[in-house]
């Protein structure tokens, strides 16, 4: 079986985010760019399926400008097999991806697709669900386990109240919540090895989809900002204070 | 343009966030319809009917909905979605599941966990862990909204007296089947419905240490939370976290200890009413968006909180 892993280039998760002064968006020059890190843990999944030999092959799929190539070969450094870049310098929307990905799908058959749950940038946690949906396929969404069976997965989430397992039909969908694994380094002789593994590059021409925005960014802002309050001297100012000026206790 | 708010419901209560909903449903103009899809949740219709400004309620009940699992909800909302201009429902975990299905079912770019509404096609999300606010305008004839419940006062739960109206079942996918839950026992609040929290951070140094933060959560009636800091360590488990990645939160009281303020734990809790910080770190940042601020060892206040608070005559 074949595993399609979607890895999305974002803005690294220790960059301290400013908003451009026009708020026209959020400033991405000179920032450091990594792999969103819920992606890390699908290529970390889809990885160890292989090495269990419950994965023949594990393809690392990224949509968006030419340098998306370098987050493609940090999932090759870390032991895919080869990528798939679908390149675009259109601002895409979930759907745009997933119809994408769908493209990619049809034509390479994969048993399963392993994506993050969100991505840390526009946070919009909707591209895996809206790949299921348009493949007709189950989807097993916040995975915090996954046990692969003969034609069904079981797959446990994690919901609001705690964990929840379903059995789900393959080929399906599955993304990623923070405990399912944790993620290798990769290795540099691997870096060495992954400069020589095959990258695919297509277009959304290529593949027959339309990326016109259904979404206009009027602006973005800085968010309101929170006035701090008051030190106090000791426990019992600070439960005075909760009784008698702010009355929550 | 009508609205249908899709419930959040255990089949035997209806969920406050549902509350939110109906306001931010009222908030795009036209009758506000509720779905109540699930399994025995006949009471959920009924509560779901009471509820002010609400015009009609539809119930699916059926065993294919007693999980909200994506794949059937998805097919019972998509033919409803096309009488209605918006569908909105709560940005839970079951929320988060179905409605980007529906979405893409319906050819549209869902807006996800809105804060606020400035028209019935532009509204306002955090994005970059709430780093930033993005306002949005969607050109789609159905807008697929998830809301964070936070951001919208509660309707009044009574008050409506709503048409109560069942609908079939839509027929089974069969690609997904219930299997079980290990849903954590508490016998105290959750924590997007209290009124008071107290979160336990990195500070807490293990799981073993969270007993203090209970007790004093005991005599509060407060829901216990944590930071992403805790939960990854393994103090605590993932549905303890509030932040970005886990459950946001507006209580009217919200206690920090031990956590530092990192911006992801912030974008879960800074919305609420009054936030206490307790951390011997006087430069941690939590300080800057703490209304009262302690300095001190959580080993030693937490436990002295308790009896302070035990001491506290009734209000």
């Amino acid at each position: 079986m074949k595993v399609l892993v979607a890895v999305k280039r974002v803005v690294d998760y220790n960059v301290k985010i400013r908003v451009k002064a026009d708020q026209t968006g959020v400033d991405l020059s000179n920032v450091k760019m990594s792999m969103n890190p819920f992606d890390e843990i699908a290529v970390e999944e889809a990885l160890r399926m292989k090495e269990a030999g419950t994965v023949d092959e594990v393809i690392a799929i990224s949509v968006g400008v030419q340098q998306c190539q370098e987050t493609i070969r940090t999932a090759l450094a870390m032991g895919a097999d080869r990528g798939i870049l679908v390149k675009t310098d259109e601002v895409l929307e979930p759907l745009h991806v997933a119809k994408l990905m769908k493209a990619v799908v049809d034509e390479e058959q994969p048993g399963l697709v392993i994506l993050g749950k969100q991505a840390i940038d526009d946070d919009c946690n909707q591209t895996g669900q809206m790949l299921a949906a348009l493949l007709g396929w189950a989807q097993g969404t916040f995975a915090s386990e996954i046990k692969l069976g003969d034609g069904s997965a079981s797959v446990t989430r994690e919901v609001d109240g705690g964990l929840q397992t379903l059995e789900l039909k393959l080929p399906m969908i599955v993304t990623t919540d923070l405990r399912l694994n944790e993620p290798r380094y990769a290795s540099l002789p691997n870096i060495m090895k992954a400069k020589k593994k095959p990258i695919d590059e297509k277009t959304p021409e290529d593949l027959g989809v339309d990326t016109a925005p259904r979404l206009a960014t009027l602006k973005v802002e800085d968010p309101p900002t929170r006035q701090a309050g008051v030190i106090v001297a000791d426990v019992a100012e600070l439960v005075s204070k909760l009784r008698n000026e702010a009355g929550v206790i | 343009m009508s609205v249908l708010v899709i419930a959040e419901h255990d089949n035997a209560d209806l969920k406050p966030a549902t509350l939110a909903a109906v306001t931010a449903a009222g908030q795009l103009g036209g009758d506000v319809d509720i779905l109540v899809a699930g399994s025995g949740c006949g009471a959920v219709g009924e509560a779901a009917a009471k509820v002010a400004g609400v015009a009609k309620v539809l119930v699916a009940d059926d065993a294919l909905y007693g999980n909200m699992m994506a794949e059937p909800m998805a097919d019972l909302v998509v033919p409803l979605a096309q009488n209605y201009g918006a569908v909105i429902a709560v940005a839970n975990t079951v929320g988060k599941n179905f409605m980007p299905r529906v979405a893409a079912l319906l050819d549209v770019s869902q807006i996800s966990e809105i804060s606020s509404i400035e028209s019935a096609d532009t509204f306002v999300r955090p994005i970059y862990a709430g780093n930033a606010m993005a306002t949005v305008q969607s050109s789609d004839a159905i807008k697929i909204i998830t809301i964070r419940a936070t951001g919208f006062e509660k309707a009044d739960a009574e008050g409506g007296a709503a048409a109560v109206e069942s609908i079939a079942a839509a027929g089974d996918p069969g690609l997904s089947s219930f299997v079980g839950e290990e849903l954590s026992k508490s016998e105290r609040p959750e924590l997007t419905a209290a009124k008071t929290i107290i979160s336990g951070g990195r500070g807490m140094q293990s799981g073993d240490n969270f007993p203090i933060i209970e007790a004093v959560a005991d005599q509060l009636g407060a829901a216990v939370g944590a930071s992403r800091a805790a939960v990854d360590a393994g103090f605590v488990p993932n549905d303890y976290q509030v932040g970005q990645t886990g459950k946001v939160v507006a209580p009217e009281l919200y206690i920090a200890v031990g956590i530092s303020g990192a911006i992801q734990h912030l974008a879960g809790m800074k919305d609420s009413k009054v936030i206490v910080a307790i951390n011997k770190d006087e430069e941690a940042p939590i300080f800057q968006v703490a209304d009262y601020g302690l300095v001190a060892d959580l080993f030693k206040a937490v436990p002295e909180l308790e009896e302070e608070l035990k001491k506290l005559p009734p209000a």
